[in-house]
C-alpha cells in the first residue's frame, strides 16, 4: 500500500517539477525544480531496491551537478527572464505528445496482455504473481548464472554492486574514471582564466574573422 | 500492485517532457536541463528493469550514465561559458554559422 | 630430382620476370643472352629428367603446395614428370632455347627487344605448366597462359595500322591477335565445360583419379566430356572450323610463329588428347570423329597451301595440315605415334619457320615468294636448312618426317579406314608439292628480286649455328623410333599393327614415298627451271574457280565475316543503343538524378540553426518509434 501511494506521489511530483523545468521562463526556477525532481527520482531508486544508485543520484546529481549549474549561473545573467521566440509550439507539442503516446502505448501493452493472461490464469488456477514469476524467472536464472542478481538474501545492495562493479565491470569502470578525469581537465581549461583568448588561434587571426563577419 | 510497466510509463512520460524541452527551448542552458531530464528518465527505466528482472546490469548502466552526465555537464558548461564570453548570449538562434 | 623439376619449370619464369624488369627500357642484347641461358638451364634440366625417366621408367610426381582447398574440391599445385610430359618438356625447352637465341639476332633492330623476351619466356613457362601439371585445373591455367602470351606476341607489333582484307588477309597484328584470342576463348568454353563435367562426375581433377574412375561412368557422360574437351583442343590446335586464326597469327614476329604457332602451343590440343587418352579410348565414336576431322583438316589445309604466295602462311597451312595428321593418329588410337609426330614436327617446322624468318629478314619483311627466286646463292645456310626441313616435312626417308608420317598413314590402313588412308596419302603428295614449290620459288629458278630492288644478305652466323640442333634433330629423330616406342609405351597404350599390315608395310611406305617424290617432281618441273622454261604467272589458272576458292581459303573467313561478325556487330549496336543506353544507363542515371534532386530539395533543412536540427532529429526519432510500435503490433 505504501508502495502504491509513494509511487503515485513521486510520479506526480516528478512530472510536475520537470514540467516546470521545461516550461519556466526563469532559469532559477527551472534549476530549483530540476534539483527537487532529482531528489524525488532518488526516491524511485530506493523504492526499487537500488539503494546505492539512489545515494549516488543524490550525491552526484543533486550535490555535484546541480552545484555546478549554480556556479555556472554566476557567469550568466540568471535573474532575468529569458526571452525566447518559440515559433512552432504546435510542432513541439505534437512531437512530444506523439512520442509520449507511442511509448506509453508500447509499455502499457504488456499490462493489457497481462490482464488477458490473468483471465487465462484464473481459468488455469494460477495466480498473477505465479505467472509473473514464471515469466521473469528465466531472466532471473540468467542473472543467477552470471552472478549478477540484484538482491540476494543477507547481502546488501551496495555490497553486491561493489562486487560486480569491481569484477565484471572493472574495465568500463576504469574507463569511466579516465573519462571523468578528462572531463575535469577539459572543464578547467575551458572555464580557465585566459578564456578571453581563443584556444586554438592567435587573437589576431580571431579578430580578422570577426572583421570579415562584420563586413557581411 | 506496482509493476514494471508503471515505472516504464512514468519513465516514458518524463522522457517526453525532456524531449519537449529540447525542442522548445532556445536557451542553451535550458537545453542542458532538458537533457538531464531525459537522462534521468532513462535511469528510472534501467533501475526498474534491473529490479524486476533481478539483474544488476541495469543499475550498472545507470551508474555509467550518471558518470557520463557528470562529464557532459563539466565540459558542456565550460563550453557554454566560452560561448557566452564570445557572443554575450546563449540563444541558439544566434549560433547559425553552420548554415548550409 | 624434385629440384630439377622446379628448375625446369621456373627457369623460364625467372627469365620472364628478369626481362620484364627492363621491359620499358631501351634494348639490351645481354638480356636476350641471359634469357637464352636460363632457357638452356631449363633444357638441361628437362633432358636430365628425360634421362632419369628413361633409365628408371618411373614418373616423378611432386606436389609444390596446396592450391585450392574448398569444400570437397582439393586441387594441389602438383606436377608430374612422366614419359609424355617429359617428351613435351624436352621438345618445348629445346625449340624455345633455339628460338630465344635466334630472336637475339632476329629482333636486334626492334626497340621492344626486352619486352619480347619477357613475353617469350612467359610463354615457355605457361607451356611448361600446361604439360607438367598433374590435374586438369593446372592444365587449364597453362592453357590460358599460353593463350594470353600468344595474344601478346601475335600483337607484338600492335602499332601497325589496320589495312583492308584485300591488301592483307590478316588486317593487322592487333586484329590477328584478337582473332586468335577470341577463337580460343570460344573453344576454351568447351574445354571448361568438359572440366566441369569431369569434376561433377568423378569429384576430382587429378588425372590418375579421374582415369581410375572412368569405367564407372556412363557412356553419355564420357561422350560429353570427350566432345567438350576436344572442342578445347580444336581451338588451341586450330582444327576446322576454328582454324582461321592460325594463318592470321603469322602477323607476329617470326620467332613467335616458329615457337608458338608451329612447334609448341598449337600442339597443346594434341597433347590434351594424348594426355586424356583413357577417356578418348573409351568413346570410339568420338575418337573416330577426331580422326576424320584430322584427316579432313590435313587435306583441307594442304589444298590451301598449294596456291598461297605468302611464305609464312604456306608454312602455317602446313602446320595445320600436320596437326591434322596428329589428330588422325590420336583418333585412331595410335597415341604414341601422334606424340612422336608431334616431336618430329616441332623440330622441322621450327627449323622451317626460322629459315623463313631469315628470308624475311634478308628481304626486308617481304614474304611474297613470287618476288623472290634464286636466293640460294646469297643465303646458302638458310637454303640448306630449309631444304632439309622441307624434305623432312615432305616425308622422305631417312629424315624425321618420313618415319612418323608413314606410321600414321600405316595406322589409317591398319584400322581399315581406307578412305582416311587415301586422303592422307594424297595429302602427303600435296605436302611435298607445296613445300617444294615454296623452296623452288624462293631459292631456285629465275632471279626476280633484284629487279624489284632487293639486296638479300645472309643471317648472322651465330643464328645459323643456333639453328643447327634443330637441323640435326629433324634429320635423326626418326632413327630412334623403336627406342622411343619402348620408352613411351610404358605409359601410353601400345599400338600393334596387324600381321596383314606388317606384311604390307614396306609397300605402303613406298606408296607414300612415290607420292612425295612425284609432288616434288611436279614442283621442280613447274617452278625450279630457268631460262625459256622458267615459271611465269599464269592468268588463266589464277582466274579459275578452283584457284580462287583455294586462294580465299574456301571463303571461310568471308563466311565468318558476313554471317557471324557482322550480325554480331549489328546485334551489339542494337543492344548498345536500345538496351544499354535506354534501360541500363537510364536506370543508373535516374537513380543518381533522384538523389541529386532530393539532396537539392532537402538542402533548405540546413539552416545552421541547432534548434531546427533538433526538431528534424526528433521527427526522425518519433517516426522510428511509430514504425517500431506499428511493427510490434502487427508482429
Amino acid at each position: 500500500m505504501y508502495e502504491i501511494v509513494a509511487f503515485y506521489l513521486f510520479s506526480a511530483l516528478t512530472i510536475g517539477l520537470f514540467l516546470v523545468t521545461v516550461m519556466s521562463k526563469n532559469i532559477l526556477y527551472a534549476m530549483t525544480s530540476l534539483a527537487a525532481a532529482m531528489v524525488l527520482i532518488s526516491g524511485f531508486f530506493f523504492m526499487l531496491g537500488a539503494d546505492f544508485l539512489g545515494v549516488v543520484q543524490l550525491i552526484v546529481y543533486v550535490g555535484a551537478i546541480m552545484a555546478l549549474y549554480s556556479f555556472a549561473m554566476m557567469f550568466f545573467d540568471a535573474t532575468r527572464d529569458i526571452k525566447e521566440k518559440n515559433t512552432s509550439n504546435a510542432l513541439v507539442f505534437l512531437l512530444g505528445g506523439l512520442s509520449a503516446l507511442v511509448l506509453v502505448l508500447m509499455f502499457a501493452a504488456p499490462i493489457m496482455s497481462d490482464n488477458l493472461n490473468t483471465a487465462n490464469m484464473l481459468i488455469n488456477g494460477m495466480s498473477y504473481s505465479e505467472f509473473i514469476d514464471g515469466n521473469i524467472s528465466k531472466y532471473a536464472q540468467y542473472a543467477l548464472d552470471n552472478g549478477i542478481q540484484a538482491s540476494v538474501e543477507g547481502i546488501g545492495n551496495a555490497q553486491s554492486v561493489g562486487v560486480i562493479l569491481f569484477t565484471k565491470y572493472l574495465v568500463p569502470f576504469e574507463v569511466a574514471a579516465v573519462m571523468l578525469l578528462v572531463a575535469m581537465i577539459a572543464g578547467i581549461i575551458l572555464a580557465g582564466k585566459k578564456m578571453d583568448n581563443s584556444l586554438t588561434k592567435d587573437a589576431s587571426i580571431d579578430d580578422e574573422i570577426l572583421v570579415v563577419k562584420d563586413e557581411k | 500492485m506496482i509493476g514494471l510497466s508503471h515505472y516504464l510509463i512514468v519513465s516514458a512520460i518524463i522522457f517526453s517532457i525532456g524531449l519537449v524541452g529540447v525542442l522548445r527551448r532556445r536557451n542553451l542552458l535550458m537545453l542542458f536541463f532538458a537533457t538531464e531530464v531525459m537522462l534521468n528518465a532513462v535511469n528510472i527505466a534501467f533501475a526498474a528493469i534491473s529490479h524486476y528482472y533481478n539483474d544488476l546490469t541495469g543499475q550498472m548502466f545507470a551508474f555509467f550514465i550518471i558518470a557520463i552526465a557528470a562529464s557532459e555537464v563539466a565540459v558542456g558548461l565550460g563550453i557554454l561559458i566560452v560561448l557566452f564570453k564570445k557572443h554575450g548570449s546563449l540563444d541558439l538562434d544566434d549560433l547559425a554559422s553552420m548554415r548550409g | 630430382m624434385e629440384n630439377l623439376v622446379y628448375i625446369a619449370l621456373f627457369a623460364p619464369f625467372v627469365s620472364s620476370l628478369f626481362a620484364a624488369l627492363f621491359g620499358m627500357t631501351e634494348r639490351k642484347i645481354w638480356i636476350g643472352v641471359v634469357a637464352s641461358m636460363l632457357l638452356a638451364t631449363s633444357l638441361v634440366a628437362s633432358i636430365t629428367l628425360a634421362y632419369t625417366v628413361y633409365t628408371t621408367g618411373n614418373a616423378i610426381h611432386v606436389t609444390m603446395m596446396d592450391w585450392i582447398n574448398a569444400g570437397d574440391l582439393n586441387i594441389p599445385f602438383g606436377f608430374v614428370v612422366d614419359q609424355v610430359s617429359v617428351t613435351m618438356m624436352t621438345v618445348v625447352t629445346l625449340v624455345s632455347t633455339v628460338v630465344h637465341i635466334y630472336a637475339i639476332g632476329y629482333m636486334d633492330h626492334d626497340k621492344s627487344f626486352n619486352r619480347f623476351f619477357s613475353y617469350l619466356s612467359a610463354f615457355v613457362f605457361s607451356m611448361m605448366i600446361l604439360v607438367m601439371s598433374d590435374n586438369f585445373a593446372g592444365l587449364f591455367i597453362g592453357w590460358e597462359g599460353v593463350g594470353v602470351c600468344s595474344w601478346l606476341l601475335i600483337g607484338f607489333w600492335y602499332h601497325k595500322p589496320d589495312v583492308s582484307k584485300e591488301e592483307n588477309p590478316s588486317v593487322s597484328p592487333s586484329w590477328a591477335a584478337n582473332e586468335a584470342f577470341i577463337m580460343n576463348r570460344i573453344a576454351d568454353l568447351g574445354m571448361l565445360v568438359g572440366i566441369f563435367v569431369i569434376y561433377w562426375n568423378t569429384g576430382s581433377l587429378q588425372y590418375d583419379e579421374v582415369f581410375a574412375q572412368l569405367p564407372y561412368l556412363s557412356e553419355s557422360v564420357l561422350t560429353i566430356a570427350a566432345i567438350t574437351l576436344f572442342i578445347g583442343a580444336m581451338g588451341k590446335s586450330a582444327q576446322f572450323p576454328l582454324h582461321t586464326w592460325l594463318t592470321d597469327a603469322m602477323e607476329g614476329p617470326t620467332p613467335v610463329s616458329a615457337l608458338i604457332h608451329a612447334a609448341t602451343m598449337v600442339t597443346a590440343g594434341v597433347f590434351l588428347v594424348i594426355r586424356a587418352n583413357p577417356l578418348f579410348a573409351a568413346v570410339p565414336d568420338v575418337s573416330f570423329f577426331i580422326a576424320s576431322l584430322g584427316t579432313f583438316v590435313a587435306f583441307y589445309a594442304a589444298s590451301m597451301a598449294l596456291v598461297e604466295r605468302d611464305l609464312k602462311r604456306i608454312i602455317a597451312y602446313s602446320t595445320l595440315s600436320q596437326l591434322g595428321y596428329m589428330f588422325a593418329a590420336a583418333g585412331l588410337g595410335a597415341y604414341w605415334i601422334a606424340l612422336f609426330h608431334l616431336a618430329a614436327h616441332a623440330f622441322f617446322k621450327a627449323l622451317l619457320f626460322l629459315g623463313a624468318g631469315n628470308v624475311m629478314h634478308a628481304m626486308h619483311d617481304e614474304l611474297d615468294i613470287f618476288k623472290m627466286g634464286d636466293l640460294r646463292k646469297k643465303m646458302k645456310g638458310t637454303w640448306i636448312y630449309m631444304t632439309l626441313a622441307s624434305v623432312a616435312l615432305a616425308g622422305l626417308p631417312p629424315l624425321a618426317g618420313f618415319w612418323s608420317k608413314d606410321a600414321i598413314i600405316e595406322t589409317a590402313f591398319n584400322e581399315h579406314t581406307y578412305f582416311l588412308w587415301i586422303m592422307l596419302v594424297i595429302t602427303a603428295g600435296m605436302t611435298a608439292f607445296y613445300s617444294f614449290r615454296q623452296i623452288f620459288l624462293t631459292f631456285h629458278g629465275e632471279d626476280r628480286h633484284t629487279a624489284l630492288g632487293f639486296h638479300p644478305h645472309e643471317m648472322y652466323t651465330f643464328v645459323l649455328v643456333a639453328m643447327s640442333p634443330l637441323a640435326v634433330l629433324a634429320t635423326i629423330t626418326g632413327w630412334f623410333m623403336k627406342e622411343y616406342e619402348a620408352f613411351i609405351t610404358k605409359l601410353l597404350p601400345q599400338y600393334e599393327m596387324s600381321e596383314h599390315t606388317h606384311h604390307l608395310a614396306s609397300y605402303l611406305g613406298l606408296i607414300v614415298i612415290f607420292f612425295a617424290l612425284s609432288g616434288i617432281a611436279i614442283a621442280y618441273l613447274k617452278y625450279a627451271r630457268t631460262g625459256d622454261k622458267a615459271w611465269k604467272r599464269d592468268e588463266k589458272i589464277e582466274s579459275s574457280f578452283l584457284y580462287k576458292l583455294l586462294k580465299n581459303q574456301y571463303f571461310v573467313p568471308k563466311f565468318y565475316e558476313e554471317f557471324i561478325t557482322k550480325p554480331y556487330m549489328m546485334a551489339s549496336e542494337v543492344f548498345w543503343t536500345k538496351v544499354d543506353l535506354k534501360i541500363v544507363d537510364a536506370t543508373v542515371d535516374n537513380i543518381a538524378k533522384f538523389f541529386y534532386t532530393s539532396g537539392d530539395k532537402t538542402r533548405s533543412m540546413q539552416t545552421g540553426n541547432l534548434s531546427n536540427y533538433l526538431n528534424w532529429m526528433a521527427v526522425g526519432g518519433v517516426m522510428l518509434l511509430v514504425i517500431a510500435a506499428i511493427s510490434a503490433m502487427i508482429g
